[in-house]
């Protein structure tokens, strides 16, 4: 049940044929919210797809917005008997709670650029020091961008060269890269610059937006996910549900 | 055209002249810009090999993509980089531009990497360096492909790379040079300056625009979901004597590649210099016959003896109200004729000539170019 109400999502990003490596290899997803339908259940699905998925699978999470207990509170309660300690435990999970101020950015005289340099060259010596099969399958996940500009002291500039460098791992250790960035705290000329870099930069471009028509209590909104590498673009509704994310194309709702 | 825009990057600058610069422009909703660069970049570099061209090597300044992706693009196309590595050089933006790794590892002996790209000086000489040593000193050409300019004017100002582009385009040893832009990453005035640089424009566009405001519509969707592989490619030329020439083609994305076409039923017409504006500025062929057949005012002055029918807008021209105008005009004729004859016989004569009848209104000739202020 679980797997196949999410297989649309999966469809879309290619994560459905399970005997292919890791399909998003190499690739920079950006998922981009708003306000009244937030994207970071994606970025739980992502995170739950990647580690169960392959023994050799590895995820680097850079947390801006939640700390650790959060995901590991949704994630147990996504798939039962799992949790994220465990797999921190057996070094499949890096977590750089940024909430805590592990790599200092933007204070103590430390530039903001400087900040986002560290954090770069600590991310490069994780991945470096995996053994080599696990150094092919790794996910960075940054949740999310709009915070880590705000911990850049506003220097949209320095999160654009820290995702470019990033992205340069994704050429070197054919890793996958997804963000989460919102979308309508943009909404100024200047601002909107921001997003359509992350538009031109990622491979896959995920949108989370409520419906045209307003509110509902069935259908939670809607997404589009456009995949450059297969040409391919898709649009369907999706529901939050307790434990899981329901998708299905629009009149097709099970409920 | 796709095609006119590589042959001129072939045949590269005349002696004495600025170099050709061509801009690749596209934006997100039609944003085929790197697959348009890749075509060029594969054609010039396949030319230069072949000696077609007199460019006699190529370097290729890489900010978007690593350079083992182009390595590996121009091994897909058939073209041996191996044996031609004396004739491409790709200078390394991509990998460490800010100097923020500790080491890098060296891909191959056709790349080096560049790690000051904010300093617009050193990425001159840089290049200069590299194709120098190519293709060697004195007056041997080489062209330059730009992978895209966004990152240079992220990191640098306007001005700056604006230097850097021009100051390329005018070294002697320079063939030919091409850039990619992304133009809604920018102001309209930096896109401007860019255009203002180059003697060719290619700008990308979607084939339907996107209607504003219906988020979320199934329609925009399947507009989105067009778009995505098909979008117009219109080419702006400057030539040497000063005229811009306008042509357009329809550029589809499949697996194979890129391919252009001719514009479908949407306006094979050579796009003119009229604007586009919501009312019609044409003329249809009944319109053409009329205004063949307006009497204009000083034009027909009468000969001696008939009345004079001056057309002041309010008498309709048609036969049948021609005596009511007529018997108009004798009494004013006739008052006229009775002022006349008392005054000395000096009528004032206008003697008008028309301009060329058939001067088309959208002649290059700009009429203004006679005044002499």
């Amino acid at each position: 049940m679980n797997q196949r109400s999410s297989n649309l999502l999966d469809e879309a990003l290619g994560l459905d044929q399970a005997s292919e490596p890791w399909p998003l290899k190499g690739r920079v997803v950006a998922i981009e919210d708003r306000v009244e339908t937030s994207g970071s259940f994606i970025l739980h699905h992502l995170l739950k797809r990647s580690l169960s998925r392959n023994s050799s699978n590895v995820s680097i999470f850079i947390a801006f917005a939640q700390p650790f207990s959060h995901y590991d509170r949704v994630l147990r309660k996504q798939i039962l008997g799992w949790n994220l300690v465990s797999q921190r435990d057996n070094g499949r999970f890096f977590f750089f709670d940024m909430l805590k101020l592990q790599c200092p950015v933007g204070d103590e005289g430390i530039t903001p650029g400087g900040g986002l340099i560290a954090l770069y060259g600590k991310i490069h010596k994780t991945i470096s020091a995996l053994p080599e099969i696990s150094q092919k399958n790794v996910s960075i996940i940054i949740d999310d961008l709009s915070l880590m500009e705000v911990a850049a002291n506003g220097s949209s500039d320095h999160v654009l060269d820290f995702l470019h460098y990033c992205r340069t791992l994704t050429s070197e250790f054919d890793c996958s890269l997804i963000t989460l960035n919102h979308e309508d705290i943009y909404s100024t000329e200047d601002g909107s610059t921001f997003l359509l870099q992350m538009a031109y930069l990622a491979d896959i471009l995920i949108k989370v937006e409520p419906l045209a028509t307003g509110l509902a209590a069935d259908v939670h909104g809607q997404l589009t996910v456009s995949n450059k590498g297969r040409n391919k673009a898709s649009n369907f509704h999706f529901k939050v549900k307790e434990n899981m994310v329901e998708c299905f194309y629009p009149g097709r709702s099970r409920d | 055209m796709a095609k006119s825009i590589c042959i001129a990057l072939r045949e590269g600058a005349l002696e004495g002249e600025l170099a050709p610069a061509l801009t690749i422009k596209d934006s997100i909703a039609s944003p085929f810009g790197l697959q348009v660069f890749d075509h060029v970049l594969s054609q010039l570099f396949s030319s230069i090999l072949a000696g077609k061209s007199p460019s006699q090597g190529l370097i290729l300044v890489s900010f978007s993509r690593s350079p083992s992706f182009y390595l590996e693009l121009l091994k897909n196309k058939g073209i041996n980089v191996a044996s031609s590595d004396k004739r491409i050089h790709i200078l390394d933006c991509y990998n460490d531009p800010l100097g923020w790794k500790d080491q890098i590892v060296e891909i191959s002996s056709t790349v080096t990497v560049f790690r000051e790209v904010k300093h617009m000086d050193k990425l001159f000489n840089s290049i200069i360096e590299l194709g120098r040593g190519l293709v060697g000193g004195g007056k041997i050409r080489f062209s330059i492909a730009i992978d895209s300019v966004d990152e240079m004017l992220r990191r640098a100002s306007v001005s700056s790379v604006a230097r850097l582009l021009s100051n390329l385009r005018s070294h002697e040893q320079i063939s030919s040079i091409f850039w990619l832009l992304h133009s809604d990453l920018h102001k309209a005035r930096v896109t401007a300056v860019l255009e203002y640089l180059s003697s060719m424009v290619a700008s990308l566009e979607p084939s339907h625009q996107l209607a504003n405001g219906q988020r979320g519509d199934l329609e925009n969707f399947a507009l989105i979901k067009h778009n995505s592989k098909k979008g117009k490619f219109h080419v702006r030329f400057k030539k040497r004597n000063g005229r811009v020439h306008v042509m357009s083609e329809e550029v589809h994305m499949e697996q194979s590649g890129i391919n252009f076409t001719p514009l479908t039923s949407e306006g094979a017409i050579n796009q003119g210099l009229v604007p586009k504006v919501q009312f019609n500025l044409q003329l249809s062929e009944k319109e053409r016959i009329d205004k063949a057949n307006v009497v204009l005012p000083f034009e027909h002055q009468g000969d001696n003896g008939k009345p004079l029918q001056i057309y002041d807008g309010r008498r309709s021209l048609v036969d049948s109200k021609h005596e009511r105008a007529v018997a108009v005009e004798n009494v004013q004729t006739k008052e006229e004729s009775e002022s006349e004859s008392e005054s000395d016989m000096q009528r004032g004569e206008i003697i008008y000539y028309r301009d060329s009848d058939d001067e088309m209104p959208d002649s290059d000739e700009d009429p203004d170019d006679d005044l002499d202020i």
